[in-house]
């Protein structure tokens, strides 16, 4: 298997090897291992999720209605996410309808971990691969500040401010003590700003740093807490009174308001500086349009944002639900998470053991046994790897396929089934955006495009978190304030097994949760999360991953400064925590050890 | 030449004033008083900045998530001038070998004086390779980087205790900090995450004090876990008064009152939460209709349902510390925390306001 093509990609691991570990500003632990030509052109990607926690085996026998804590804590970044999945396996499990209200609330929460998240993302977790923080010492604040006021109306855009900024970066790096920015790539020819656009970008990080916490704020008012706010099967936990004694300890008109600004400044800042940066940004990367990977050829997503209450029908979701296969962007296939020849999870190059690996299998019947082995040809030891071995088990994350193709998901796969779809709520900002930059339709099969995508999704998100505030306002006002149906919540009343699916759409991607319950206990769990399906390491058939698929053919100015490999890898925006968990149905000892 | 603190601050144009501001709000929100202020500004504008490697094993990254939250001071002021987080895999620009140059770089020429942050804990099966780093096991990275530390600190649940991976059946064996580093002093910050202001709180304090704040016998900043949720919930006059939600949405949910019977551990879970609140003091999950779900605790997620009624702990004074409640927990079972909450509503009965009669008298 040292050459042989997949999916139009040409693999070939004779090159010299890069090892890149650990991947930083993700969630999780990553390793990416590359091959480069003699044109140091990566002809060989081999992406590697290193570490696993067991989740699922952890919430056998548990509680069904304590499901949503235990998954919650999979990611702290996509927090909420999860435990919206898992309320939502359990309700379809044991047909439970909840609340307009609830609907309206859980949809405001999603959303605003959509605005929260990719707003990190982009400025601190992803910016740094395009933007050179040493460059910014040498720009002009009258330059500067031109080119802010000539994008955006944002009001801290003066000379003076970016001077003095400049002043204080200045300071620091003299300091010597340079923090979070030491060793940074910073002067590597893949950088493309020009100064006064990398000062600009540094202000902003530190803006957005400190507006950021703001965001979370509506998680606090209806979750009582960011990270990791509180969620209920059969509703949401806050209770509405905004009429009547006692409403200080409900929701009530101070906390609606207070939730109403929040969403006006955050749509504020999204389309006053993350959309006029992104832009900016991308003026100057337009040439580069690398890292496509499998967006043009493979995309899924399930789809989210329920307009009404318990309607999960693709019609009923603001995201658009569906999958694109085989590069046919003319058509896009339905998507049920139950079907069994849907959704199947492989293992033959994962860290894991079914009885026959050619086969995958759905995750209502997922099994999953840790078995921890490396190829013969890996160099060096067990615990000292020094470069893995792709032909054998390589991965701690398992590689799921949709009919048997590999999938990317996320906001630019969102984004290119809502604009097949002729959806205009993501077609026309998309055509905006390729004619401002003046750059065609394949140019957002890149990773630019990724990153442009996720930048559209979170002023959609802006707007959308208005919309449900709005409508939870109307239903108010109609004189409804049930925020939980409590028919089903005693065990008694449920049936002696059952089953169920959730899905959301996570920022990262789509994101399913699987149920079995019985005797009112968790009798089997299984999530399929984004970046199992993008950090996905190859299958029996030898099909690469997203990850691996969107570094092939990439040019690296400097071989040991991997900078494209973390502006694509990053573009995804990685969580391994999530990525990597799975069940045991039968509960069998988990200890495998096999080096070959 | 290595600037003090108060050069740093100065240098990134924070005035004097301003300064003095900060110094007295960390004073104030360390419970300190207005009298410790001088004393803090004295101690950041003798000192320069100390080197913090913030390592990141089995988690959720909810740790740096909530860190990033922190409203006073602000994050940016903290990684940026009062500290120097020279490693941090969530943030940080650089990867690979550069990376990992760093640890090596900081380890031995801050040899004894940087602090080592620990987010999310090591899994001793399989030899450690189910949280890999840089190739080789996280435990012996997290072993190497501690040697030379000066203190740790415990970010969550995690590094604390184990938290969610560590729970029944634990299939990694995901083990604490504290099991596998046994020579140096540790500070546990507890909770899934810990509060923002709670943990830049304890950062400020070993920076403006240059020691570790006083734990308890759990290793927890008697500071901020000093004291459970139930003593200072501001629903817990309702709990005195037997006035209780009993169902999800119910006229009593809609009225704020007391959650206990819906499974709050507030009663049993020694955190800020019902202080310090969340989020620049937005709210806590009982303000916002939740039961605490006790995520400070050790072991919280193999400690019955959520939504069960705390039931096995002796009544005990408002006055009781952890320690005590801890050996309690060890020695006595069940005798109820109803109990507590009869006893309560009975006192205010003999006192001639039952119940009852508060109820209407709400209306």
């Amino acid at each position: 298997m040292g050459i042989y093509e997949t999916q139009g990609f040409k693999l070939d691991n004779t090159g010299k090897r890069v090892v890149v570990d650990p991947i930083c500003r993700i969630e999780g632990h990553l390793r990416v291992e590359v091959n480069l030509d003699g044109q140091n052109v990566i002809r060989n990607a081999v992406s590697t999720g290193t570490m696993w926690r067991g989740l699922e085996v952890i919430l056998k026998g548990r509680d069904p209605r304590d499901a949503w804590a235990f998954t919650e804590r999979i990611c702290g970044v996509c927090t909420g996410t999860h435990a919206l999945a898992s309320v939502r396996a359990v309700e379809d499990a044991l047909a439970i309808k909840i609340p307009e209200n609830a609907n309206s609330i859980r949809n405001i929460m999603q959303l605003n971990l959509q605005v929260h998240d990719h707003l990190v993302h982009f400025y601190h977790l992803h910016a740094l691969d395009w933007v050179d923080v040493v460059s910014a010492l040498k720009a002009d604040p009258k330059q500067t500040s031109e080119l802010a006021q000539s994008i955006s109306i944002w009001p801290m855009s003066s000379p003076g401010y970016f001077r003095d900024l400049q002043n204080r970066l200045k300071k620091f790096v003299e300091s010597g003590q340079l923090g979070p920015f030491m060793n940074g790539y910073w002067g590597n020819p893949a950088y493309k700003l020009p100064p006064e656009a990398n000062l600009m970008a540094v202000a902003h990080y530190l803006e957005a740093l400190g507006f950021q916490k703001e965001i979370v704020k509506i998680h606090t008012i209806f979750g009582g807490k960011n990270p990791h706010p509180n969620w209920l099967v059969g509703g949401v936990p806050c209770a509405i009174n905004v009429h009547d004694t006692g409403a200080v300890g409900a929701i009530n008109m101070e906390r609606l308001n207070l939730v109403s600004s929040i969403v006006d400044r955050s749509l504020e800042f999204v389309e006053q500086v993350y959309i006029p940066d992104l832009l900016a940004i991308a003026s100057f990367y337009k040439g580069w349009l690398y890292g496509g990977g499998l967006s043009s050829k493979s995309v899924l997503s399930y789809g989210d944002i329920p307009e009404r209450a318990n309607d999960y029908s693709a019609k009923n979701l603001l995201l658009p639900r569906g999958a694109i296969i085989n590069g046919d962007l003319t058509r896009v296939h339905e998507v049920d998470l139950k079907d069994p020849e849907q959704i199947q999870e492989f293992v033959i190059h994962s860290w894991y053991k079914y009885p026959d690996e050619a086969k995958g299998l759905h995750p209502f019947d997922g099994v999953t046994e840790p078995n921890f082995a490396l190829g013969k040809n890996v160099k060096g030891t067990k615990t000292n790897v020094k470069e893995l071995d792709e032909t054998a088990k390589y991965s701690w994350i398992k590689a799921p396929r949709w009919r048997g193709h590999a999938m990317e998901v996320g906001p630019l796969a969102r984004y290119i089934i809502g604009y097949v779809q002729n959806n205009p709520e993501f077609k026309e900002p998309v055509d905006r955006v390729l004619k401002k930059l003046d750059v065609p339709l394949t140019a957002l099969f890149s990773t630019l495009g990724r990153t442009a995508a996720r930048g559209l999704e979170c002023q959609w998100a802006a707007h959308k978190q208005k919309h449900f505030f709005d409508k939870l306002m109307g239903s108010l006002k109609a004189g409804d304030s049930a925020t939980a149906n409590v028919e089903k919540w005693e065990p008694a009343n449920w049936p002696k097994e059952a089953k169920g699916a959730g899905f959301a759409e996570a920022p990262r991607g789509a994101l399913g949760h699987w149920i079995r319950i019985k005797d009112a206990r968790i009798d089997n769990y299984q999530c399929v999360v984004p970046t199992t399906w993008n950090g996905s390491p190859r299958d029996p058939k030898g099909q690469i991953g997203a990850f691996e698929a969107s570094l092939m053919n990439t040019p690296v100015a400097k071989a040991d400064e991997p900078l494209e490999i973390l502006r694509t890898i990053h573009s995804f925006d990685p969580c391994l925590a999530c990525s990597t968990h799975v069940m045991s149905p039968d509960g069998r000892k988990l200890a495998e050890v096999v080096v070959r | 030449m290595v600037e003090t603190f108060y050069e740093t601050l100065r240098r990134q144009g924070i005035t004097r004033r301003s300064f003095v501001k900060f110094c007295s709000l960390t004073a104030t929100s360390l419970g300190l008083g207005p009298a410790f202020a001088p004393k803090i500004a004295h101690a950041l504008e003798t000192k320069p900045r100390t080197p913090v490697i913030w390592l990141h094993g089995l988690e959720c990254t909810c740790c740096s998530e909530s860190f990033i939250r922190s409203a006073h001071p602000l994050a940016k002021d903290v990684v940026l001038s009062m500290l120097s987080l020279d490693y941090d895999d969530t943030l940080m620009a650089a990867a690979g070998h550069q990376a990992e140059a760093i640890l090596d770089e900081i380890t031995k020429k801050y040899k004894g004086n940087y602090i080592l942050a620990v987010e999310g804990n090591p899994p001793l099966n399989e030899d450690g390779m189910y949280c890999i780093h840089g190739g080789r096991p996280f435990v012996e990275v997290l072993k190497e980087t501690a040697k030379d530390c000066k203190a740790i600190i415990s970010w969550g649940a995690c590094a604390s205790w184990g938290c969610v991976q560590a729970a029944k059946p634990n299939p990694t064996q995901a083990v604490p900090v504290h099991k596998v580093i046994t020579d140096k002093p540790i500070i546990k910050v507890p909770g899934c995450p810990p509060i923002a202001e709670v943990m830049t709180g304890v950062v400020t304090y070993v920076l403006t004090f240059d020691r570790i704040p006083e734990l308890d016998r759990q290793g927890r900043p008697k500071m901020f876990y000093g004291q459970r949720i139930h003593d200072k919930c501001y629903r817990r006059p309702h709990f005195d008064a037997g006035q209780f939600v009993e169902q999800w949405d119910d006229d009593s949910a809609r009225k704020g009152y007391c959650l206990y019977k819906m499974g709050c551990k507030g009663p049993t879970t020694y955190n800020a939460c019902s202080t310090v609140r969340w989020n620049g003091g937005v709210s806590f999950p009982i303000q916002s209709g939740h039961g605490c779900i006790g995520c400070s605790e050790e072991g919280f997620w193999d400690k019955g349902g959520f939504y069960e009624r705390v039931t096995d702990i002796k009544q005990f004074g408002v006055e009781s510390n952890a320690d005590k409640v801890g050996g309690t927990v060890a020695a006595v079972a069940g005798v109820a925390v109803a109990a507590h909450a009869a006893v309560s509503a009975l006192k205010r009965a003999r006192s001639g306001s039952g119940a009852g009669k508060t109820e209407q008298g709400d209306r």
